[in-house]
């Protein structure tokens, strides 16, 4: 058995809503409303949805980018829920995280060697001479010549710049690597320089990634789980083989027929959605995809506990009669 | 002519420069293609290869002063669209040639209320009166499904999620029935379910009104799924241009090969290693001469005096001849 590195349970994550003259909390955006997830050593989960649908909250929460609400984060065996920031800060060598864009997340002002030795310096590492060598490993292991280290990030293409931002997760040996769309931003060819680099990566230093991505090929291509989340919840989880040939909630099956096939020949029936993703403000009541989806069995779903449930093993969905067939839904239907 | 279905506009050896720092940059180098009349055409390419720029010299809208013109034509329904006055471009964007552009937002006018907006583009194009013009816009909302198209014409575009603006972008660009419309990467700032629907309304619309099109993209899924015909670009060059079924079974130059393996699809194993196009996209402010894809690779034919030549190796399929990129 694997042992679990990262265990999210039950996580919320609101955004205060304010309005009138007085800025009073009116509501709020639920954006991550009731996730739980675990990753093990070593493995890669991947997370995808559209846009709006929480992913990358959830990711900042993971590594208390972002403050939860409610629900709990444990990283190993510790509970960094509720740790201080200060408190945290040891821990944060074991998480790290490589944003979408590059030119955004590294600072211009400093020079390569400066962005990947900050993190040994604010960790207390090393001598001098060792942190240079060290920024000279973390270079050549991603690809980068040594004369890189002298220069900006700017004077760098987006690929290169990515390299740079994973140079700089690795630098403290982390465990777990939060990617959010690290490809996202990159032209096809270069997209999958970056991803081999992450594969690579992983097989070699035994890293857990959490891959999230609007793009499902790239999510299948690298993940053993995919989690499919819909406005703020996870509405199935399952090896990635498993979901991409036997998706069985109504979500997931839509989000992997509207992948366009780069063979011409390959056409599969399109299932096509009406309208967008609702606002995390207000959600519905019930099923947020039957409501969206007007299904019949909607009012149905009012007052169901809409949790995830095991349909096969290491396959979860959630129990919802408008998004499950109907066979599907007598396995799973509350007694 | 019998049989063989007329070509609406045909490009030939387009080249269009931007004036920079740096001199002349050349953007579009020798573009040639033709867009058959009902079908349509997708360039394909990574940023930066000139797609956009050969898209906007077709309607003359580049960036002025700086973006040129300076070779080429493009023939439009027999008129050389490169020498039509100001005037007579004017009619026919947005009449004749339609433009549906990648941001909605940016395409879209934030204060002016959308029945306005659409109401505009027949108010310049048709001579109709203000009440008339609201009616055709109302219409038009419906023909792009837009739930409550009568409510929507009140709102500001910021009200709309970013499918229903690109509706209401679709929506300008047919308003006037154009015999050709222009896509610019139209699904790419869009969540996949959305572009499925974008997609499809646009396939409908397409063979309702028989239109011809262009399609912009770096999605080679949205090439295969939509285009009759493609042109693959790099670096202001046509790399090889053939229909999509004859491009995806036997894609014949280099760098096309490069781009179709190199893209993780659902069928690709799991972790396995990607193939990858070594360097990165060429800047077009490198003047150089011969192939630009070997200059990318760092192969001797880019220190060739010219430019490759083309040949047409199967009917319709065209390749760039870089005897390194192309063999046959």
């Amino acid at each position: 058995m694997t042992q679990t590195l990262l265990s999210v349970s039950q996580l919320r994550v609101h955004f205060p809503v304010r309005g009138g003259v007085m800025r009073r909390q009116t509501g709020a955006v639920r954006a991550v409303d009731g996730v739980s997830l675990e990753i093990a050593a070593g493995e890669t989960l991947g997370l995808v949805g559209e846009s709006g649908c929480g992913k990358s909250t959830l990711g900042k929460a993971v590594v208390r980018l972002l403050k939860p609400t409610s629900g709990s984060i444990h990283f190993g065996q510790t509970d960094i829920t509720r740790q201080s920031q200060r408190a945290l800060r040891p821990q944060r060598r074991d998480f790290q995280m490589i944003f979408q864009d590059p030119a955004e997340s590294l600072d211009p002002r400093m020079s390569v060697r400066s962005i990947l030795e900050e993190p040994f310096i604010i960790h207390g590492l090393g001598s001098r001479a060792e942190r240079t060598q060290w920024v000279d490993d973390l270079l050549d292991r991603v690809g980068l010549p040594a004369t890189a280290a002298e220069r900006y990030s700017f004077e760098f293409s987006g690929g290169q710049r990515q390299r740079i931002g994973i140079a700089r997760a690795l630098a403290l040996k982390p465990k777990l690597i939060v990617c959010d769309e690290p490809v996202s931003a990159l032209d096809v060819s270069i997209q999958s320089q970056i991803l081999n680099l992450l594969v690579e990566l992983q097989q070699d230093f035994g890293l857990s990634y959490l891959f999230i991505a609007h793009d499902l090929s790239v999510v299948k291509h690298v993940s053993d789980r995919v989690a499919v989340m819909y406005l703020g919840k996870i509405v199935e989880l399952a090896p990635a083989e498993t979901i991409y040939r036997d998706p069985r909630h109504a979500y997931t099956q839509a989000l992997l027929s509207a992948i366009p096939s780069p063979a011409p020949t390959a056409k599969r029936p399109k299932i096509l959605l009406e309208g967008d993703v609702p606002s995390p403000i207000d959600p519905p009541a019930g099923s947020a995809f039957g409501h969206r989806m007007n299904h019949p069995c909607y009012s149905q779903s009012i007052g169901l506990d809409l949790a995830l449930r095991e349909i096969a093993p290491g396959h979860w969905v959630t129990a919802d009669p408008c998004c499950l067939s109907a066979e599907d839904w007598e396995k799973l239907r509350p007694v | 002519m019998t049989g063989a279905p007329s070509n609406i506009l045909e490009v030939d050896k387009l080249i269009t420069s931007f004036e920079t720092d740096r001199g002349m940059v050349r953007a579009v180098d020798q573009v040639s293609f033709a867009v058959p009349e009902g079908k349509t055409l997708g360039i394909v390419g990574e940023s930066g290869c000139g797609k956009s720029v050969t898209a906007m010299s077709i309607v003359r809208l580049l960036p002025q002063p700086t973006g040129k013109i300076l070779g080429g034509r493009v023939m439009f329904k027999g008129q050389d669209l490169v020498h039509a006055s100001d005037a007579a471009m004017r009619k026919i964007r947005g009449g004749d040639i339609g433009v549906i552009f990648q941001e909605p937002m940016a395409a879209l006018n934030p204060v002016h209320r959308i029945g306005r907006q659409v109401a505009e583009v027949f108010r310049l194009h048709k001579k109709i009166s203000k009440k008339d013009a609201w009616d055709a816009a109302t219409e038009m909302l419906q023909l792009v499904r837009i739930p409550a198209p009568e409510k929507r014409m009140l709102d500001y575009p910021h009200h709309l999620s970013g499918g229903m603006r690109q509706r209401i972008v679709i929506a300008l660009a047919l308003a006037c029935r154009p015999s050709l419309v222009i896509a610019d990467e139209p699904t790419t700032a869009l969540d996949v379910t959305v572009q499925a629907q974008i997609l499809d309304l646009m396939a409908r619309l397409q063979s309702e009104m028989n239109m011809s099109m262009i399609l912009i993209t770096h999605d080679l899924g949205v090439i295969a799924e939509t285009c009759d015909e493609v042109v693959v670009m790099y670096a202001g060059r046509v790399v090889e241009r053939a229909s999509a079924a004859e491009l995806f079974a036997h894609p014949l130059h280099a760098y096309t090969r490069g781009l179709l393996h190199s893209i993780a699809t659902l069928e690709t194993p799991s972790k396995s290693i990607l193939n990858t196009i070594p360097g990165m996209v060429a800047s077009l402010a490198d003047h150089t001469h011969g192939c630009r894809f070997c200059q990318r690779l760092g192969r001797a034919a880019a220190d060739s005096r010219q430019r490759p030549g083309y040949a047409e190796v199967a009917p319709g399929h065209w390749v760039e001849t870089c005897p390194l990129c192309y063999q046959p």
